[in-house]
């Protein structure tokens, strides 16, 4: 932490960066997003178990662009995010300081973006294990049991859209669940409305998602919906054997393919 | 009991699909009348939203073609199309949504039998599946005036 | 009518539940599921929750449902028809168990759906609306009603308060013509009252902040850099207006098929980008920081200011609902304090 605080200064300091983005203690035992323009304020950031929250989801934002060059804390989730944000052209890699943080909690030294990418292919990747069990067992089910499963689950979701806000890939200023002219999605929050919102936002994030798990975690209803695109993620690699968030020039799997892709479906 | 007459949309690319369905019918094949084909420039056009809107429409099943591997007009928007509905069919999977719904196909302008064939298939195919009552009580469901005012 | 005090037991409030549901009405009641407690059309008396500290929705969706049917059209040769639904129609709902800040949240939005135009269709549903409210045993960190001139007690909203008294049983205070034609009906399952006390059952909230301050200095504090500072953090989503029993935003949307369908309102928040941009592409809040003082001017200048009410009640959903801990508790201890130029 001691580390992650002087690096921080360091980088103010200096003027390397002029805003730092991390972690800090929040109200009622919470940890918290907290932004840092003022060396002298570093002492604030932490980072422990409780540092969930995908903090990439900030460089998109209209008033965080404005700082220009960005220091950001960044464990795993928060690398992988920044990898697809720079190959799908949102922020630009020179802007981006990333303080990484290891597998055990140690400031990681990553003078570039290229070195995330190097760090960032020496680590197994896929989705925490608690929620790959929940996805296992729900692949263990029948389909009628599945179907029952999400209809009981998504009828609530009264699309308050926090899921899409806390997603640093749901970047897009108008999402195609606003697009009336005409209108793709049904835009009320009845079950049929809800259906066609969640399989638009794990349509989207197909071989984009890098499995933070923050737009469940986002949920004020709890509705698992993180589940939908961390099982995509899976599904992108088994079939395409592609990963988001593993390099800055990838291109995502659905914006690509290969002639030879195997399917057993098609007549 | 009569027989379920399924309603089925098709959506075809202007290039491969739509000329062989024009070849079904010039060559006089006869085939199942349940199909409303809608035309598009290519398969890579044919986002995932227009098959659920099918559906929320009524459709109790989509049949979705358009040109063999490396005979795309466009060069590459089969193989796009292909990797969208793979990943379409594993979410529908996942959410226990039967994917034997929607029929996925690659009919060539040639192939005029192949789409009678495909077609008739498809029928049959979601005929014993039976109407889409699922999806078509979504529609109908979730506004409680709809309950109390009939 | 001048309040009176009862008494009624647990086996009892059981039976005064299942009576009501009985007599035909829609029960609105906690019960926890799917790792919450949250309010539900008709559950059985058994699953109701007694002990939860706040739901997380409000009951707000009893009269301002997240989605509304307003009307419906259909379309002929002729022209468009209107189809106007019969309000007259909607179902007797009881709010059942609902906290005093929740029972509370009804006269701010009776007077948001009649400030200038009234609102015939969420007029329906609040006519035929009882609301049984109960007392706050418990509290967290989240709730600030006493900052808000409510208590854990307080009877404003409500045709009944109950209040979960040391030996088991319930105070009842019976406070409209509505709550005594209930009590009156179900008099068997009442009992008398001996002057139970209920100020020492009930759950200390302290005093967060003065109110009259926040909204003295909001008042010259529209342009403080303080929205700036407090708000980079919030990701815009709408989760803390859903779940607010005051917020009341929403969008109309039209639902149709062949020219025949719906017109529907739904929940809308200030709070999204979208919201306020015009069609010529200008968005007069363009930035988070500017909705976000949005939605604290509205509640606590705007509508005080204009309406006589405090747009907030102190329930704590919002700060408990943000997925960025944007605790609205602690900006506004912040706002009172806040030095502003006069
Ligand atoms: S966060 Fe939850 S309630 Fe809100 S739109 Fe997403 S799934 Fe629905
Ligand atoms: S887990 Fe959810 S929030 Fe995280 S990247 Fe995937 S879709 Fe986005
Ligand atoms: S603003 Fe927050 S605390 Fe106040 S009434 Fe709304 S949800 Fe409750
Ligand atoms: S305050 Fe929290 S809940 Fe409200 S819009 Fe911002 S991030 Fe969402």
């Amino acid at each position: 932490m001691d580390n992650l605080r002087q690096k921080a200064k360091e980088l103010l300091e200096s003027k390397t960066v002029n805003l730092v983005i991390g972690y800090e203690n929040g109200t009622n035992g919470k940890a918290r997003a907290v932004f840092i323009t003022d060396p002298e304020k570093t002492g604030k950031l932490i980072y422990d178990e409780r540092c969930k929250q995908n903090l990439a989801v900030y460089l998109n934002k209209h008033e965080v662009k404005h700082y220009g060059k960005i220091a950001i804390v960044a464990p795993l989730m928060v690398m992988r995010s920044i990898l697809v944000l720079v190959s799908e052209c949102q922020v630009k890699k020179e802007n981006i300081v990333a303080l990484g943080i290891g597998e055990d909690g140690s400031l990681l030294d990553f003078p570039s973006l290229e070195v995330v990418e190097k760090y960032v292919a020496k680590i197994p990747l896929g989705n925490p294990q608690s929620d790959q069990e929940i996805l296992d067992k729900l692949n263990a089910m029948t389909m009628e049991q599945r179907r029952a499963f999400w209809q009981n689950e998504l009828e609530r979701c009264f699309k308050c859209y926090a899921c899409r806000a806390a997603c640093p890939m749901c970047y897009c200023l108008r999402c195609t669940v606003e697009c009336n002219q005409p209108q793709w999605i049904s835009a009320p929050a009845h079950p049929l409305g809800n259906l066609e919102w969640h399989m638009l936002r794990t349509m989207h994030l197909t071989g984009r998602c890098v499995s933070c798990g923050d737009c469940g975690r986002a949920c004020p209803l709890n509705i698992p919906i993180h589940l939908l695109t961390m099982q995509q993620a899976e599904e992108a690699f088994h079939m395409f054997g592609v990963r988001a968030g593993t390099s800055m020039k990838a291109e995502s799997a659905l914006s690509t393919y290969k002639p030879d892709d195997k399917e057993n479906f098609i007549l | 009991m009569e027989q379920f007459e399924p309603k089925l949309v098709a959506f075809v690319c202007n290039w491969c699909t739509y000329a062989g369905a024009d070849l079904t019918g010039t060559s006089r094949i006869k085939y199942a009348t349940n199909v409303r084909i809608i035309r598009f420039p290519c398969t890579g056009r044919i986002d995932f939203m227009l098959i659920s809107k099918a559906f929320a429409n009524g459709a109790d099943g989509v049949i979705v073609s358009g040109c063999h591997p490396n005979d795309c007009h466009y060069t590459s928007g089969n193989f796009h199309a292909r990797r969208r509905w793979m990943s379409f069919n594993a979410m529908l999977t996942f959410m226990g949504i039967d994917p034997d719904r929607i029929i996925f196909s690659w009919v060539s302008a040639a192939e005029g039998a192949k789409w009678a064939d495909v077609v008739n298939q498809s029928v049959e195919q979601i005929r014993k599946l039976g109407p889409f009552t699922e999806y078509q009580k979504l529609v109908q469901s979730g506004i409680e005036e709809e309950n109390f005012n009939g | 009518m001048t309040p009176e005090k009862k008494i009624i037991d647990r086996v009892a409030l059981d039976k005064l539940y299942e009576s009501l549901k009985a007599a035909g009405n829609k029960m609105f009641a906690p019960v926890f599921r799917n790792e919450q407690t949250d309010f539900e059309y008709n559950p059985n008396a058994s699953e109701i929750s007694y002990n939860h500290i706040q739901t997380t929705q409000s009951v707000k969706n009893t009269v301002f449902p997240k989605i509304e049917n307003l009307f419906r059209f259909e379309s002929s040769q002729k022209g468009v028809d209107l189809l106007n639904i019969d309000f007259t129609k909607v179902p007797r709902v009881v709010v059942w168990n609902a906290h005093p800040c929740d029972a509370a949240a009804f006269s701010a939005l009776d007077s948001v759906f009649n400030w200038d135009f009234k609102d015939e269709i969420y007029n329906s549903r609040r006519e035929k609306l009882a609301v049984i409210g109960m007392s706050c045993i418990k509290a967290d960190e989240n709730c600030f009603c006493t900052s808000v001139d409510l208590n854990p007690g307080s009877v404003k909203g409500s045709d009944i308060l109950l209040t979960p008294l040391a030996n088991g049983t319930y105070l009842a205070e019976i406070l409209t013509e509505q709550g005594k034609a209930i009590a009156d009906a179900n008099a068997s399952l009442f009992t008398a009252s001996n002057g139970e006390n209920k100020e020492e059952v009930l759950a200390k909230v302290e005093k967060q902040f003065d109110h009259s301050k926040v909204t003295e200095n909001l008042a010259n504090g529209f342009e403080n850099p303080f929205w700036h500072e407090f708000s980079l953090r919030c990701i815009g989503c709408g989760a803390c207006a859903y779940v607010c029993p005051i917020c009341t935003c929403f969008d109309i949307q039209d639902e149709s098929k062949a020219g025949n369908g719906r017109r529907l309102r739904c929940w809308d928040s200030c709070g999204f980008g979208l919201f306020t941009l015009h069609t010529s592409g200008h968005n007069p809040r363009e930035i988070q920081s500017q909705r976000w003082r949005q939605r604290v001017m509205h509640k606590f200048s705007y509508q005080p200011d204009r309406n006589e009410f405090i747009g907030c009640v102190g329930c704590g959903r919002c700060s408990r609902a943000c997925p960025v801990d944007m605790n609205i508790l602690e900006q506004l201890v912040a706002l009172e304090k806040l030095e502003v130029a006069k």
